[in-house]
């Protein structure tokens, strides 16, 4: 028998209905329902959710952090897609 | 806890590429309180610090569960009995917890499991103490979980943000682990003569190995200034020992039992209580491997190791022929 580290898994947590998923952390398993198992044991004995998804990690594409500048400079210099750009005189209401 | 620093002689060669500027960027994003995270550059001395902390936090956790679960099958009622099952499995969650922060930093888990198995990694030095009698457990939980937890609410806030969320996560479940083991200290503290005699002699035996589970005083911690320095640490060894002293003094008043310590006494002045001299031979010698139950921890967790082994294997096995099932 071949001596293979199981794949790891990122764990994601729904707290309850309405709420997103959100990341708990991660689990080693050998294959998709194990890791679910483990991330039930590991990360929800308090209730803490309601649905949990599990992704292989290598299966997540990142952006890279050494890029994060260039990457989301497309957003920086977009100030008019804030409200808080327009001046609205006084008097005007509702809006 | 169970971060007491204790380091192997640390090898500190930089890598060619750490120059100058990339540590002052690194050290001015510190400064500001960001958060640093798995795939963002990082120097590698903190790094490597990193990855000692957490996988001797996290080994800590997984060794940590021998003593408790020495008294699993004699729990006194069913009730007591379930609590402490689900404390033990907290522990080994918390392990869990701690070694997939610390495999965020580029080491693989069987590396982390190989390390601590070969005595290559070291292990809070509490753990290597027997738990005696059942108010042992109430000892461990009130004053072992009582001291991680002093040590790791700062860890809450470390600059390495994927340490920093597990810690959050072992938090809040530690102070259910105090609550518990003061519980049963109260209980039979409350009780008949012989068994508050046994809440005694637990405490009696359990104060000082509990104060050493805060490392060396500062003046001969050497990876301290460091890890202030970049906010791994927020308190250092003596304050978090000085502020555990004053508040479980104040609470083993409460349960009428003494600390066994003759110099201890109240100072007005400061406001603090202050306490005989730590036993730091005692301390070395269960950090080298000589205390009353390293070899015993480290045998018992090889053995469920190799007990698991088939598991693992046939579990490896099914995944890889449903796998070529799917495929074909
Ligand atoms: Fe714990
Ligand atoms: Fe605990």
């Amino acid at each position: 028998m071949s001596k293979q580290e199981w794949p790891l898994y990122e764990v994601f947590i729904r707290t309850k209905s309405g709420l997103s998923h959100r990341h708990a952390g991660s689990v080693h398993a050998a294959d998709d329902q194990m890791a679910l198992d483990n991330a039930r044991d590991t990360y929800t004995r308090r209730r803490e959710g309601v649905s949990l998804w599990v992704v292989r990690s290598d299966s997540i594409v990142a952006s890279d952090p050494a890029e994060t500048a260039a990457f989301f400079e497309p957003a920086e210099d977009k100030i008019y897609r804030h409200p808080t750009f327009y001046e609205i005189p006084d008097g005007v209401e509702n809006l | 806890m169970y971060t007491q620093g204790l380091d192997q002689a640390g090898k500190e060669q930089r890598e060619v590429a750490e120059t100058a500027d990339m540590l002052a960027a690194f050290q001015a994003r510190i400064d500001a309180e960001e958060k640093i995270e798995a795939k963002d550059w990082m120097p590698e001395a903190y790094r490597r610090t990193l990855i000692r902390q957490i996988s001797q936090h996290a080994h800590s956790e997984i060794i940590g569960m021998q003593p408790e679960g020495n008294w699993l099958t004699r729990a006194p009622s069913l009730k007591r009995k379930a609590i402490l099952l689900a404390k033990v499995q907290d522990e080994a969650g918390h392990g869990l917890y701690l070694y997939s922060a610390a495999e965020t930093l580029g080491v693989s888990r069987d590396q982390l499991v190989g390390d601590l198995l070969s005595g290559k990694a070291k292990y809070s030095s509490i753990f290597n103490y027997p738990t005696l009698s059942w108010a042992d457990i109430g000892a461990v939980g009130w004053l072992v979980d009582g001291a991680a937890i002093m040590n790791q609410i700062p860890l809450c806030r470390c600059s390495y943000g994927p340490y920093a969320r597990a810690m959050v996560r072992v938090c809040k479940e530690e102070s259910f682990h105090q609550r518990q083991g003061f519980e049963i200290m109260l209980t039979l503290c409350r009780g008949t003569d012989e068994q508050k005699a046994m809440a005694q002699d637990a405490l009696s035996r359990w104060w000082w190995p509990s104060l050493m589970m805060f490392g060396p005083n500062d003046s001969e911690s050497k990876h301290s200034a460091q890890s202030m320095a970049w906010k791994i640490k927020r308190f250092t060894n003596d304050e978090l020992r000085q502020k555990f002293v004053d508040v479980t003094v104040q609470q083993a008043e409460y349960l009428g039992i003494s600390v066994p310590d003759k110099d201890l006494r109240f100072d007005e002045s400061s406001g603090h209580h202050t306490f005989g001299e730590i036993d730091w031979q005692e301390f070395m010698d269960v950090i080298a491997g000589n205390g009353p139950c390293n070899k015993q921890r480290l045998e018992k967790r090889q053995a469920a190791h190799d007990d698991g082994a088939w598991v693992r294997e046939a579990a490896q096995a099914y995944a890889s022929k449903q796998a070529a099932l799917a495929a074909a």
